[in-house]
């Protein structure tokens, strides 16, 4: 027995440590220049699952990507931790794809996997914040969803028990399987790889038997439901976060700067 | 169909969410602008879930909405996403609305997705802007369609997100960022009942245990803030910063440094992943400047701020700058406002 699960992780671009060079001068994002990461929440969904198929003997860990070939590095590092698959869902006509074409893609590959209980992902990718490819996959799965999960409390071959937060608090709530999971980054730190499989699967590249690649055919996706023919969002334009130029006063640290300073904000009402 | 602007409006334990009352607010500006571009005549309606919500509703009408589609079931009392989910594609695809706002709660950003997914349409995740505008593509013009702006990549760009083939175009929206109407009790509005069709099959989720407390602080209503950082230095260091917004009459906020740092809890904390706010005057005390927490507070009318750094990226967007350490500019501050006040 045991069960099956599905990991969701994606390769993002380092946006939480962007340094100069990463933003081109039109004030677009220039990826290039920022490290490929495997996405944090990722890794404690990861984690997360790992943590299940040590508690419920005979469970398999199977993580799916969605990228170009490059994407491989985080299969790599999902088998380096423990994962027992990992497939690579890559295809150019995938590319554009919003959060609507990305979670259909998902669900083909997920059904295309078989059987599942239990389907765990990070809450948010950081280089979109949208939080939203999760219950998306859900749906197209026609399955319930836990999402911003900090921790699964108990689990059986049944059903589990998981703790999510909410504003100012949390809920303990139960679900039986089939069901999504969203985890956020306040659960068991994520294992570092282990040596011997980091020996086993070093060498190993997309298109390899370790790490397949399947293709938009292969998954049985719609193309007209892929990539930027299938999402209903359209970027219009972005723009570099300009700095609203104030004119700055600077105050001496005087008691003579301060005083004045706490004068004027009196006097015009914005203090007392 | 009836075109018009809808808000999903938030309800936890009978409590409407600030932000739901926030969004009322938007859709009225938003409809009196696609009004005057348009020559129609759209009106903002809400939709209110839960156990019994109707005695709410005359609130959200007050605010701004004509309309409030009430659903009511044991079943809803609390939120979970199958039977919400259900209940909103079964009216959105009955009354086709063109514009459906839900805040970016956790409860909205649960909500939103499973019901875009649905209805196979655009969803745009916390905005932080909307606006009504044309939009070209491909040679074909899609006029007075819905900006839906959010900032991206950890907040270092800002993106205008549209969705112009497909009806409705919905969003999540921040707390804090769109500013409340003043309720009008003499505003009247049609509430409209509407039978439940959540069936036992639905309710895939047992809440076993829900906790929630109001925030010890709502820093989105606060008209002065004092906040700190790292460079505050320590836990005690919060204190001189507790004591002068004491004195000064304001309320205590925080980056997230300083709150992953331990020096304070998080409901103090601004910025891109806490909250917006838009006082008339933010101090920020050893607060380096990172754009994920200006994107929380940049709105705010006067910005003093006070670094030991000259060149902290926080003195570009401040009105007033004071070079010096924590612990010795604030405490001169307050004897300075004591002995001016």
């Amino acid at each position: 027995m045991g069960l099956n699960l599905v990991v969701l992780v994606k390769q993002v671009p380092d946006t939480q440590n962007i340094t100069g060079d990463a933003m081109k001068e039109d004030g677009t994002v220039n990826r290039g220049a920022l490290p490929a990461i495997f996405n944090p929440e990722d890794l404690y969904a990861l984690e997360a699952a790992l943590r299940i198929k040590e508690e419920i003997a005979g469970s398999k860990v199977h993580v799916i990507t969605m990228g170009p070939p490059a994407a491989e590095q985080v299969l790599k590092e999902s088998l380096y931790r423990g994962a027992d698959t990992v497939a690579l869902i890559t295809d150019r006509k995938f590319a554009g794809a919003d959060t609507l074409a990305t979670s259909y893609a998902l669900k083909c590959a997920i059904e295309k996997i078989g059987k599942y209980d239990i389907v765990i992902c990070g809450r948010q990718a950081i280089d979109g914040d949208t939080a939203q490819v999760g219950p998306q996959t859900a749906e197209k799965l026609g399955i319930n969803q836990i999402t911003c999960v900090e921790n699964i409390e108990q689990i059986d071959e049944a059903s589990l028990i998981a703790r999510r937060s909410i504003e100012g608090g949390f809920e303990i709530v139960k679900s039986k399987y089939p069901v999504l999971v969203t985890m956020t980054d306040e659960g068991h730190t994520p294992r570092t790889s282990s040596a011997i499989k980091v020996m086993t699967y070093k060498n190993a590249k997309a298109g390899d038997p370790e790490i397949p690649m399947w293709s938009i055919d292969y998954i049985g996706a719609d193309v007209e439901a892929c990539g930027l023919k299938g999402s209903p969002t359209k970027v219009k334009k972005i723009e570099s976060v300009v700095l609203k130029a104030e004119e700055l006063q600077m105050i001496e640290n005087t008691d003579e700067g301060l005083n004045n300073l706490m004068h004027a904000l009196i006097s015009d009402h914005t203090l007392g | 169909m009836s075109n018009n602007i809808w808000v999903f409006v938030q309800q936890d334990e009978g409590k409407l969410a600030d932000v739901s009352l926030q969004l009322i607010s938007k859709a009225t500006d938003l409809a009196k602008d696609y009004n005057s571009k348009t020559g129609s005549s759209v009106v903002v309606e809400a939709v209110l879930l839960g156990e019994k919500v109707k005695d709410l509703a005359s609130t959200v009408i007050q605010y701004g909405a004509e309309k409030v589609f009430c659903v009511e079931d044991a079943r809803l009392k609390f939120y979970t996403p199958v039977p919400y989910a259900k209940v909103m594609v079964d009216i959105i695809k009955k009354e086709e609305p063109q514009i459906i706002l839900y805040g970016a709660t956790t409860t909205g950003r649960d909500l939103g997705p499973r019901v875009a997914s649905s209805l196979k349409v655009g969803l745009t995740a916390d905005c932080t802007d909307l606006q009504i505008g044309d939009y070209e593509s491909k040679g074909e013009t899609y006029e007075n369609i819905l900006y839906q702006i959010r900032p991206a990549f950890g907040g270092n760009i800002v993106a205008t997100i549209v969705a112009p083939e497909k009806k409705p175009q919905m969003a999540t929206v921040r707390e804090g960022v769109m500013k409340l109407n003043d309720p009008d009790s003499s505003r009247k509005g049609e509430i409209v009942e509407i039978a439940s069709i959540v069936d036992d099959m639905d309710c895939l989720t047992e809440i076993i245990e829900r906790v929630q407390q109001e925030k010890s602080v709502n820093l989105t209503a606060s008209p002065i803030i004092v906040a700190g950082g790292m460079g505050v230095g320590t836990k005690e260091g919060f204190d001189i910063i507790a004591d002068f917004a004491k004195t000064i009459g304001a309320d205590v906020a925080a980056s997230r440094a300083a709150v992953d740092a331990g020096f304070i809890h998080k409901d103090h904390q601004v910025g891109q992943t806490g909250v917006t706010v838009r006082p008339k005057l933010y101090i920020a005390c050893g607060i380096s400047g990172a754009i994920q927490h200006r994107a929380g507070m940049d709105e705010s009318a006067k910005i003093i701020a006070v670094n030991n750094d000259p060149d902290a990226p926080i003195f570009q967007i401040a009105h007033y700058g004071i070079v010096g350490e924590i612990s010795d500019v604030i405490p001169k501050l307050k004897k300075a406002f004591t002995a001016k006040a």
